[in-house]
Parts: structure tokens; C-alpha cells; sequence
């Protein structure tokens, strides 16, 4: 074998990722079993089935525990064992009337059809450090449960239904922009094809369902903020269970199951395109896997940002949002600035270095003939 | 009773499902037939980072069959970190045989270099590429590249190369020097260093390049013409190390690796571990020559 440095990089990496599960493992405490991830991570779950861009709750557990709590690292996990699954089928449309509503809130009217329904959310509590978490017992968890229990009233759990949608009013009020007949509205399938520029608003909101959270939210913060021109209202937040459907080979619709979204509709008051039409209402769409209401608004707002091009605002530039915004490209490259690049900054040091020396050579034909001028 | 399988599913053969091998392979088609034109394609999400590789690994999977003999390298070297993960990781999911020896390898994955060795006819070399377009550096916009490749309109690179010429006395390109393929296409060759790049021009060699974070596919086929962009006046020029030795075998005519000992001073070892081997042990190689390097030593460097 040759040089020593160079050699060996595979015990090395061994020996790093045994140490990597021993810091996992070491507190030797018992094993968190992944159905208490599953139940007790609900929200970190969400983001990274949405951020992985596969719908399965237990794999984003397994995921979750094996990053040790990282939602990056769990999404990417979950991404690279999407690649090894056939695509068998594209399901229909889902469609979110038919959600069994979990919570659904609108910020432009007092009252909307159905009523508001808070549903779980922590919104509008104090954030106090509930240092009673620390204790908690079997115990406590049962007790809790038996009192909330106590409280449903069976007749009632018949009364729950599927909701009217509020962007349902301002269409049949014709509040909103109808239709541009010059968008581009064919169906592209970003897992499948990379991604063109300018982009039809079925890849740009399929990026942005996968897309990082955090990334989606600084850049729809920026818009809000000043950096781009979109002031939105929540139209309609809602989550909960809609159903799947997929065609058979029979061309018959199965139902296969449902998955858990958050769906929001963001108001914009739009400028008149043109003299004389009306300042119509248009409409930001955002949907994800799960619960994440954070995504679902900064999607929205910078759908409506990406449909207005603006210059000198990254919200409302497609290729800055959709690229920077995919946490998992983001943070593999971000990182491989830790390998190591040798071979390229070698080619830059010959470079410099004689950059540099050409430099100082030339200085010092100019002091000579400073020299020469003050000498005679 | 039933048994539950459901953690026990075995991987497909080379990881990736065979669907999305085959769009790539088609790709791959269509990059070979129009040399140096990058090909948009799915790359799906690798077990490996973004940005680490996943362009170079969807070739190698899509291409890689149960007879090949594998290799990979990272700058140079069969031992670097990323290259034992990789070798590791392909070894896995198909059971292929894997080598460090570059005449035995019929596929090879590089990063950042080509073998000191001239590969043959029988070799196929798979790059992994961090930036696929060439004129990135010259305009920001993917969708204004892609015409002004359409139109072959190669102003702004010739622009920026005549600026890096007046303000620094050189074009301070390093890595990845960018080069014309088969006359029609400016293509970024991967960051191998210059010294790498005219071992592209009508090599027997099938090259093919994959960039996952960008989801592009590009590729010169054998014996195609790939010329680094120079001026009449300025030329391109390879890295210079007449100055310098492999401390190890006295060698100069390969790609040189400067190293720091502990206590600050510096010497050269032939970057291509392989070939470093074979030189220390005094084994017949065969070398790739080119008109650059011949250069170097009609000057008697």
C-alpha cells in the first residue's frame, strides 16, 4: 500500500458511526419504542413525512429516532427510502371538502360556514414552561384521559359532518379573479423530472409541499415584511383527514385510506391588471402532509408572490425560492464543503500563487525605475 | 400463520427501482447522442447528501450490472472518506466486485479527477459534477443559460475569460476549466483540475457526468472533440510542476498533491493512489499524453 494518510478512510468511518450510535445509546436508558415517537412527535412526524415527501408515520418514526431528533437528517432518511419504492399509482385529486375537519379557522370573517373550529392548537395559550412535563407519569396520563373521556357526549359525535369552504362565498359573490387563461397549467411530476424554468404553478406548489419549512417561512416572512408587495389574509385554515383514491386497472376509483393535511387559502386583494376591471380577490393556495400550519401559510403567501414577478424581491422570484427552499439539497451541499477539496484548491494555489509573484515582479520594476528617476 | 414482513423487504438490485433506472438510462442515451448538452432527469433522493455524490451514484446504479468490477475515487484517492461510503454503499446494493487497481475496474466513479492511467474502450468513467452548467459563473438564470446555449451564444464566457486575463494576467479559472465539446457546446468538465481536462479531448473512453442536486445528465462520448476555451494570443495552460517531485518516487509527470508536515514544510505525492502504488512498486502503467504535458517537457521540465 501506498502513503498512510491517505489509506485507511474505512476503519475511520467505522469506527465514527459506532461512536455516532454509542452517543445515541449511551445514557443507557430504555429504548424510546417507536409507537410513543409516533403518538407523543406528532408535529415533528409531520414535518418530516412532508419534508421526506412520503406519507408513512411509522417510517418517519423509525427515521426520527435513528437522526436522534433531527428533522433534517430524519427527512432525508426518509427521502433516500422513497427512491427505492415503485411508483405504482397517481392517486386522484384529493378533495378537501370531503376532509373530516380537525380544525379549521378563517382570519377575514367573524363567522364562517360550520364555525370556527379551533381544534388542537396551542395558538392562543401562554407558552409558560410546563415544568410538570418533567414528572409525568403513567399515571397522570391515564387519569387525563378518563376525565376527557368523560366529557364527549356520544349523541353528539353523529353531528359531525363535512364543512362548506369559505373561498366558496367570495366565488359566489364573484370577488374573485377569474381565471388567467394564459397560466400554464399542465400537471408535471417533480419526483420524476427536474424542475424548468418558468416553472407551471403544479411543480411550484408540489416544491413547495416537500420544501423546508424554515426556508419557506424566511422567505414568506421577507414578503410580508416589506421585501415583495403580498399583504394576505388567512382565507381558510383547516386540517384534518381527507380520503385517497387511486384508479384500478378496471378504471374503477378504490378508496386505498386517509392522510392527515393541513390546507390553507390566503386571500390577496390584487391591483387591476388593466383599466377598467375590478380589483379582484385572488387566491394563494398551500397544502401539506400533516400538521404544519406555519408551511401551509408561507406556501400560500409565496404562491401569490411567485405569480406576481417583481424584481428586486426573492419572494417573488421562482428559481430563488424553489431552489433555496429544498431543505434536503440544501443541507447536502451546505455540507459537503467537509470532504475534502485538495485536488481543486490545488489548482487555485498554482494559480494565486503565480498571480502573486507576477504581481510583486511588476512592483518592483516600478520602484526600480523610481529609483532610476530619483538618481538622475 | 402469517408471517409479518414488513421491516425484512430486501432492496432492489443497485438500490433504485427499475422504472426510474430505466428513465435514466434513456437519458443517458440522449446525452450520449448530443455531446456536452445537459439532460434534466429525476434524480431521486439518494441515501447519501445532496451535494455529496447522488449524480455520480444514479449513473453508477443505472449503468452497473452484476459482471462489473467497480472503482472509486475522490481527488484522487480509493481511500478518501466519501469514496469508502460510496464503494461501501454500491458493494451492498449489488454485490459487485470493487477494486482500487484502475486497469482491472470496468466502471469508475470519480470525483474532482480522472486516472493518471488512460482508460480504455472497455471503461466506462462516471463523474460526479457539483455545478453542471459552465455559465453559472456568467448568468444567474437557469432559464437564461438554457438559451443561450440554444443559441450557442458563448459571448459572456468569452467576456469574463478576457476579464480574469486583464485584471489578474491569467484566466484564473482552476478546477473545472470550461471546454467546448464536439464544437457545438460549452460544457463544464466537473472540477478536475486543468491538469485532467485535456485527457477528455478523443479519449477511447466513454465519460459520462451526473450532477443530482441540479438534476442534470451530460456526457462526451469516445472520440469526441473537447477543446478548453483559450484565446489566439492566450492560452490555456495546464498546472505547472516542474518545480516540484513526488517525494515518494521522484515522479513529475502526474498530478501532484502538496502536503504539510507537522512542523510547516512542504512536499509532493502523486495525487492517484493507485497509480502512486503502482509507481512505488516500479509496475508497467499505461499513461495518458497529451500536447500539454509533451509540452512541459520539450522545455525539459
Amino acid at each position: 500500500m501506498g502513503y498512510v494518510a491517505v489509506k485507511g478512510g474505512t476503519e475511520a468511518i467505522h469506527n465514527a458511526s459506532e461512536l455516532a450510535e454509542f452517543y445515541r445509546v449511551k445514557g443507557n436508558t430504555t429504548p424510546i419504542d417507536i409507537k410513543q415517537i409516533r403518538a407523543q412527535m406528532r408535529l415533528a412526524i409531520d414535518k418530516v413525512m412532508g419534508e421526506g415527501g412520503i406519507y408513512a408515520p411509522e417510517y418517519a418514526a423509525i427515521a426520527l429516532k435513528q437522526a436522534e431528533g433531527d428533522v433534517y437528517e430524519a427527512a432525508f432518511i426518509l427521502r433516500a427510502f422513497r427512491t427505492t419504492l415503485q411508483r405504482n399509482y397517481y392517486s386522484q385529486v384529493i378533495n378537501t371538502r370531503e376532509m373530516f375537519v380537525k380544525r379549521k379557522i378563517s382570519a377575514s370573517f367573524r363567522e364562517i360556514p360550520g364555525g370556527q373550529i379551533l381544534g388542537p392548537t396551542r395558538d392562543y395559550t401562554q407558552r409558560t414552561l410546563d415544568t410538570a412535563k418533567a414528572i409525568e407519569t403513567a399515571i397522570d396520563i391515564k387519569t387525563f384521559l378518563d376525565d376527557f373521556d368523560a366529557k364527549i357526549d356520544p349523541e353528539k359525535l353523529e353531528g359531525i359532518s363535512t364543512f362548506g369552504k369559505v373561498i366558496d362565498l367570495l366565488q359566489q359573490e364573484g370577488l374573485l379573479a377569474p381565471a388567467d387563461p394564459t397560466e400554464d397549467r399542465s400537471l408535471i411530476d417533480i419526483t420524476r423530472e427536474a424542475i424548468k424554468f418558468p416553472a407551471p404553478r403544479s411543480a411550484r406548489l408540489q416544491m413547495m409541499a416537500r420544501a423546508e419549512t424554515g426556508g419557506l417561512m424566511a422567505l414568506g416572512y421577507s414578503s410580508q415584511r416589506g421585501f415583495g408587495s403580498v399583504h394576505p389574509t388567512v382565507g381558510e385554515l383547516r386540517f384534518g383527514a381527507v380520503p385517497v383514491r387511486v384508479k384500478d386497472a378496471g378504471g374503477r376509483n378504490r378508496y386505498i385510506g386517509k392522510i392527515e393535511v393541513t390546507e390553507n387559502e390566503m386571500i390577496t386583494g390584487s391591483k387591476a391588471a388593466k383599466k377598467g376591471t375590478p380589483p379582484y380577490f385572488t387566491i394563494g393556495y398551500g397544502l401539506c402532509f400533516g400538521h404544519n400550519e406555519t408551511k401551509v401559510i408561507c406556501m400560500s403567501t409565496l404562491d401569490t408572490a411567485m405569480r406576481r414577478p417583481e424584481m428586486g424581491a426573492p419572494a417573488n422570484d421562482q428559481e430563488f425560492v424553489l431552489y433555496h427552499t429544498e431543505g434536503v439539497e440544501a443541507m447536502g451541499f451546505t455540507n459537503h464543503l467537509k470532504l475534502p477539496h485538495y485536488v481543486t484548491f490545488q489548482s487555485s494555489l498554482s494559480n494565486t500563487r503565480a498571480a502573486v509573484e507576477r504581481n510583486n515582479n511588476a512592483n518592483k520594476e516600478v520602484e526600480q525605475q523610481m529609483i532610476q528617476m530619483q538618481s538622475v | 400463520m402469517i408471517e409479518n414482513t414488513k421491516y425484512t423487504n430486501k432492496y432492489n438490485f443497485a438500490f433504485i427501482d427499475e422504472a426510474t433506472k430505466k428513465e435514466i438510462r434513456r437519458k443517458l442515451l440522449k446525452a450520449v447522442a448530443i455531446p456536452g448538452h445537459q439532460v434534466p432527469y429525476s434524480s431521486p433522493e439518494m441515501p447519501i447528501s445532496r451535494g455529496w455524490g447522488t449524480g455520480g451514484l444514479h449513473i453508477t446504479l443505472a449503468v452497473i450490472g452484476k459482471e462489473d468490477v467497480f472503482k472509486i475515487i475522490d481527488q484522487g484517492s480509493d481511500a478518501s472518506v466519501n469514496a469508502c461510503n460510496l464503494r461501501e454503499f454500491v458493494n451492498g446494493m449489488t454485490g459487485c466486485e470493487t477494486t482500487f487497481d484502475t486497469a482491472e475496474a470496468t466502471l469508475i466513479q470519480t470525483r474532482h479527477r480522472i486516472t493518471e492511467e488512460e482508460l480504455t474502450d472497455k471503461q466506462i468513467i462516471v463523474f460526479q459534477v457539483p455545478l453542471p452548467e459552465p455559465l453559472r459563473m456568467v448568468e444567474r438564470y437557469e432559464y437564461k443559460t438554457l438559451q443561450m446555449h440554444a443559441e450557442a451564444d458563448y459571448a459572456k464566457m468569452y467576456v469574463s475569460l478576457y476579464e480574469s486575463y486583464v485584471r489578474h494576467g491569467a484566466i484564473m479559472q482552476g478546477a473545472g476549466y470550461p471546454v467546448m465539446v464536439n464544437g457545438r457546446y460549452i460544457m463544464s468538465p466537473s472540477p478536475i483540475p486543468r491538469w485532467d481536462t485535456p485527457n477528455l479531448n478523443q479519449a477511447q473512453t466513454l465519460f459520462l457526468f451526473g450532477a443530482g442536486r441540479e438534476k442534470r445528465l451530460y456526457a462526451v462520448p469516445p472520440f469526441t472533440d473537447v477543446e478548453p476555451l483559450e484565446f489566439e494570443d492566450v492560452n490555456f495552460e495546464i498546472e505547472d510542476f516542474s518545480k516540484s517531485e513526488c517525494y515518494k518516487t521522484g515522479y513529475k509527470r502526474a498530478f501532484l498533491d502538496e502536503i504539510y508536515s507537522d512542523e510547516g514544510s512542504r512536499k509532493y505525492v502523486i495525487s492517484d493512489s493507485n497509480f502512486l502504488d503502482k509507481k512505488s512498486e516500479k509496475q508497467e502503467t499505461r499513461q495518458y499524453s497529451n500536447t500539454y504535458i509533451d509540452q512541459l517537457q520539450e522545455y525539459g521540465l
